[in-house]
């Protein structure tokens, strides 16, 4: 694969651009890999990148059904923090925003990672004592979390309506600096670039249809739309789907998976210098590069595979949107879609060994997965690699929930679950 | 926004005047000191979450207050046939064969008469 440097675009540039080549292969499949990675999202792709470059584990494919970082990947508001309450939240969460700070010079691929900070709204006094709690928890564990008064929110950013009448008066925020936003796509195609340069097959139009499993139980492969594919290890990163895909191995998940939706507004030229989100009147918007604001409204209340939600959710979040930023009242919304997530009864992914030898899950990402993908990817890489979860996702297990011990994230994301 | 047929109220009201309450017929056990850890995990947690038809309780929360249960497809987001709480789960086959007598809330439309031969 030909390096991305200013020499490149320089060179190209004087050949009218004839000589850049396909950022990926498309092989057809092999009868049998080390490793199937099921789901070419970010989680997944990343997942292969690292299983080849971190391990050397290169004789790997990633199975898709659709395309490549079709489903959430692309579907998400691509808002990056790790201000997360508890000790296990804030180790994985961290870890992500370690990789993304220097992840566009390990693919050599401009991820846009762009640390503008993300800033969350107190409206009541109990947002004021959750949030100063977030405060504390993190500088504990060391993240970068500050409390703010509604001036110096608004210093922060200018549109905000910091007025005592409204409806639900700003009374304070806190700010993760670190936090951002960066490119959903680019950050698929800059692992699927960097897994494919390193002999990772991407296999697109592939849904597998049935996990096949020998005598003993262990995995031996999967049936696809394309064949049967055999491997020793499996590891499925289907999100809304993974439900779907356990129950093929004859395992049943505590999932469940809700439409969450998200809207973008036409163009305009920069406004909206960072990320702002409320947990108490349901909205989080940011402005992408392009100039759309991107605005992310919560689950429906029923599960649903249907990649769509109800018209009043979204109706709901402009009804906040509007009243924090009279300034956008007038602007026009130009798409809105929906994704499946898959929510956990206590709000954490689940990134482990199942009980079936060779198969691996990592899900339950929820409404928040996007600002984990490279940290995620990363310690599920470990975990199928040396059959034992990295210490950061040790406490991630499917057996929390015959033990107990949850990570009970009720405020994980911020949307009313 | 989804039109739920409720089966107290005999109306179809629009999905703001309910709430969803998870999936349908899981039952408690009725000697949960001598439950396994195992099994009580598998009642208060794991999930059918299909990719298909579901069975799932809700509340008229704003309306009559009661609880019934909704036979739904998760796919088209279908209602297949609602019922009240406490009644056992209807046959899926007859009710997936009953579709197209159903409106998508969960409705039961009137049976179409059959044509009688004029005199």
């Amino acid at each position: 694969m030909r390096k991305f440097s200013i020499f490149a675009v320089a060179r190209e540039a004087m050949r009218g651009h004839k000589g850049w080549e396909k950022q990926w292969t498309s092989p057809e499949p092999k009868s049998e890999y080390d490793v199937i990675i099921i789901g070419a999202g970010g989680h997944g792709l990343a997942t292969a990148y690292y299983l080849a470059k971190e391990h050397g584990i290169t004789n790997v494919a990633v199975l898709e059904k659709g395309w490549l970082g079709g489903g959430n990947t692309g579907r998400n508001t691509t808002i990056i923090r790790s201000n997360y309450l508890y000790d296990e939240s804030a180790g994985i969460y961290d870890h992500a925003v370690k990789l993304w700070e220097g992840l566009s010079q390990d693919l050599n691929y401009n991820v846009m990672y762009s640390p503008r900070g993300v800033m969350m709204l107190a409206h009541n006094v109990h947002d004021v004592q959750v949030l100063k709690r977030h405060v504390h928890a993190n500088r504990l564990n060391g993240i970068d979390n500050e409390w703010l008064t509604p001036e110096e929110a608004k210093d922060y950013c200018p549109p905000l309506n910091i007025s005592q009448t409204a409806r639900y008066p700003v009374v304070g925020a806190s700010l993760q600096r670190r936090g951002g936003t960066a490119r959903h796509d680019a950050v698929a195609w800059g692992y699927a670039r960097g897994a494919s340069d390193r002999g990772v097959h991407i296999i697109q139009n592939c849904e597998v249809t049935g996990i096949r499993r020998s005598p003993t139980g262990a995995v031996t492969g999967v049936e696809t739309t394309q064949g049967f594919i055999g491997a020793r290890k499996v590891g499925v990163v289907a999100a809304g789907h993974t439900s779907v895909l356990m129950q093929m191995a004859g395992v049943r998940m505590p999932l469940e998976s809700y439409p969450l939706q998200a809207l973008v507004s036409e163009p305009v030229k920069p406004a909206f210098p960072c990320v702002v989100m409320s947990n108490t009147v349901h909205a989080y918007i940011s402005q992408s590069d392009k100039g759309e604001l991107v605005i992310g409204a919560g689950t429906d209340q029923y599960t649903s595979y249907s990649q769509t939600g109800g018209l009043h959710i979204i109706n709901h979040t402009l009804d906040a949107i509007c009243e924090m930023f009279p300034v956008f009242t007038r602007m026009k919304m130009m798409r809105s879609w929906g994704g499946i997530v898959d929510v956990t009864p206590d709000r954490s992914p689940i990134l482990a060994r199942t009980p079936v030898p060779g198969l691996y899950v990592n899900c339950g990402w929820g409404t928040g997965g996007f600002k984990a993908t490279p940290g995620s990817g990363h310690v599920f890489a470990h975990t199928i690699a040396r059959d034992e979860p990295h210490p950061i996702n040790a406490p991630f297990t499917l057996d929390r929930f015959r033990t107990g011990r949850l990570i009970d994230e009720a405020a994980a994301a911020a949307v009313a679950h | 926004m989804l039109l739920i047929h409720c089966p107290y109220c005999e109306e179809e009201r629009p999905e703001i005047e309910f709430r969803h309450a998870g999936e349908a017929h899981l039952v408690r056990s009725s000697d949960i000191a001598t439950q396994g850890e195992l099994e009580f995990a598998a009642y208060l947690y794991l999930r059918q979450n299909p990719k298909g038809v579901v069975a799932e309780r809700w509340r008229h929360i704003h309306g009559c207050g009661r609880f019934f249960n909704a036979i739904r497809d998760t796919v088209s987001d279908r209602i297949l046939t609602t019922y009240k709480a406490g009644e056992p789960m209807p046959d899926l086959d007859s009710v997936l064969a009953n579709a197209e007598n159903t409106a998508p809330s969960g409705k039961p439309l009137m049976q179409p008469v059959a044509s009688k031969s004029k005199a």
